[in-house]
């Protein structure tokens, strides 16, 4: 399980080799290394080396132009009175919060839907997918036209049923809301496959021994389906927390942060501050702050696991 | 494990399959289906409108003239060839050098012992949760003092290496049998073929489904050709998309239609390679096995 041996120590081969006398071993040794080289020296450049420079470029007051200065931790004081970092981290919570239970439910309910035998699932299953397979700055622009004021699709529709849609990408209230559909929309396929997945590996005898012992469909669901599936679960709800802690194509394109920020998200307002204000040691230490907050939830989910997720072994 | 069970007859999980209920699930899978490809067909419809009509106050469903020309003039009005180019070089450039460097670094991993393998394993996982916005501006620093803005090497080596793709070969190569390597290696083998001949090729839908979620992924990526490329000699498709909006107002008829044109490859690549995709989440293990 993916998830499980994610906390789980690496398991060793080394009983194989342990016997062996020396020399062999470290001949291993250096082939281990040849083959981790190529991925290693990318890994230190590119991911590690850049991960402990944010640290350092937090600490310093930079345009990219001139020199840089020491700031010490000016940088991180000056988030406390910023309105918009504090109101960046509302909508990403915001959106966070909308986004993640609807696009878990939608994709359950999905799956549960195709799992029930029908036939031609398949194709059901392929078209459902479409949206995750689309990019999602060119359906953002579809986006922006459904969601045209007055007259776009979506208040058409509205108004056949008698009611007034609003000016969604433009309204206050709306903005965030239109942002989370479309969001919901593109990524529910993800977690539809996923929970798929899950659920052809329930064993069949479990929902037979439920059957036999005369519990209604909703107990089978309950007691049978919801346990086994909580490890998918699991990865999909970790995986969208961490994802749209990070939401920023649909919300350029479609808002542009807008109206005022009230759509403004925590990765667009370092986009901005890094490269639009060029400040880049104030840009560092907001994605370090992002970075703890996935952490601190990451963390926090998988203490939750213990007592929710259900594991086999 | 069943690593075909997507394809397996469906089997029903409950026992009140009449017809009825059956009848309305089949509607209600019509019903979402239909709801959600909307905005796709949305897309495509519009693509093929005129412009009077793609821009008018009141904006129509279905094309009531049919502008097939459009497909030429939204390749006329932007370079989108060139951009659709640099996409697939961006992309394919990205995921070959990830795959082929996770793929050995997984072997090693998983199958050799060398002093410290727990700990550098365990330095790829921890940044697994890193955000790449962290890593954004240093890479871009990075790029720019090595004089890589905008140039291939300088868009697609930073993100041709990462401990996610490491990650997951690693958990495949650890279910292969320890026994098949063996044998090879009783023949008389060296790591090196055991690796080649043995584990790779058991490893093929792995090693598809990294590729193809890489692949996806940089097709779709917008932050990091948006801050490292600044011409149209290296701008891919999703950067290019809103270059096309500036220049253009809100031309919808040619924006959709070059948002359809960018898609597509992604869309049939998707459909191509999607059994290995589904194949590659039930082997994951996520099936709860």
């Amino acid at each position: 399980m993916a998830v499980e041996t994610l906390t789980a120590p690496p398991a060793t081969g080394r009983s194989a080799s342990a016997h062996g006398s020396r020399k062999p071993r470290s001949r291993e040794a250096l082939t281990a290394w040849l083959f981790i080289l190529p991925s290693l020296i990318g890994f230190l450049v590119f991911t590690a080396g850049p991960v402990l420079a944010a640290g350092v470029i937090s600490l310093l007051d930079w345009n990219l132009f001139s020199p840089p200065t020491w700031a010490g931790l000016r940088n991180f004081a000056r988030l406390g009175p910023d309105p918009t970092f504090w109101s960046a981290l509302g909508n990403t919570a915001y959106f966070t919060f909308l986004s993640v239970p609807l696009t878990l439910l939608v994709s359950l309910v999905l799956a549960l839907l195709l799992n029930q035998g029908l036939r031609r699932v398949a194709v059901f299953r392929s078209l459902l997918l479409l949206p995750y397979a689309t990019i999602t700055v060119a359906v953002a622009f579809v986006w922006i036209w459904l969601y045209i004021p007055h007259d776009g699709l979506v208040n058409a529709v509205l108004g056949l049923i008698g009611i007034d849609g609003p000016a969604w990408l433009i309204s206050d209230f709306w903005a965030m809301p239109a942002l989370i559909a479309m969001s919901v929309w593109k990524s529910f396929g993800f977690g539809m496959v996923v929970f798929l997945a899950g659920l052809q590996a329930i064993p069949q005898q479990l929902y037979e021994a439920a059957r036999v012992d005369g519990s209604s469909a909703w107990q089978r669901f309950r007691n049978v389906t919801l346990p086994m599936l909580s490890p998918a679960m699991f990865f999909v709800v970790v995986t969208s927390i961490i994802g749209s802690f990070q939401v920023f194509d649909q919300a350029l394109i479609m808002t542009n942060g807008g109206p005022g920020s009230r759509t403004t998200t925590l990765v667009m307002y370092i986009y901005r501050t890094g490269f639009e204000n060029y400040d880049q040691g104030y840009a560092a230490a907001q994605s370090l702050v992002l970075f703890g907050f996935i952490v601190v939830i990451t963390a926090a989910q998988f203490l939750l696991q213990r007592r929710l997720v259900h594991y086999d072994n | 494990m069943t690593t075909e069970t997507l394809t397996l007859p469906w089997r029903s999980t409950t026992t009140d399959g009449s017809t009825a209920v059956r009848k309305l699930l089949v509607f209600g899978c019509f019903l979402v289906t239909a709801l959600t490809l909307i905005p796709v067909v949305m897309m495509v419809l519009v693509a093929f409108q005129s412009d009077a009509e793609s821009m008018a106050a009141r904006p129509s469903f279905w094309p009531s003239s049919w502008h097939p020309e459009n497909l030429q003039r939204a390749f006329e009005l932007v370079p989108l060839g060139r951009y659709l180019l640099n996409t697939v070089i961006f992309a394919a450039g990205t995921t070959l050098l990830e795959t082929i460097t996770a793929a050995l670094a997984a072997y090693a991993f998983a199958r050799l012992t060398f002093p410290g393998r727990s700990w550098l394993f365990g330095i790829y996982l921890a940044t697994l949760m890193i955000p790449s916005q962290v890593t954004l501006i240093p890479q871009f620093v990075l790029v720019a003092k090595l004089q890589g803005i905008d140039t291939w090497p300088g868009m697609i080596l930073p993100h041709a290496f990462t401990a996610i793709g490491v990650f997951l070969l690693r958990q495949f190569f650890l279910g292969i049998p320890k026994d098949y390597e063996e044998a090879a290696r009783l023949d008389g083998a060296n790591r090196w073929q055991a690796f080649l001949r043995v584990i790779v090729p058991l490893a093929i839908p792995a090693i598809a489904t990294l590729a193809v979620f890489k692949f996806i992924g940089q097709w779709n990526n917008l932050l990091w050709p948006l801050v490292i490329s600044n011409s149209d000699a290296t701008r891919t498709a999703a950067v290019g998309l809103q270059v096309f909006q500036d220049t253009n107002g809100t031309q919808w008829n040619l924006l959709l239609m070059a948002a359809t044109i960018t898609t597509v490859p992604l869309i049939v690549l998707f459909f191509l390679t999607q059994r290995w995709f589904v194949r590659g989440i039930t082997m994951s293990g996520l099936g709860g096995r």
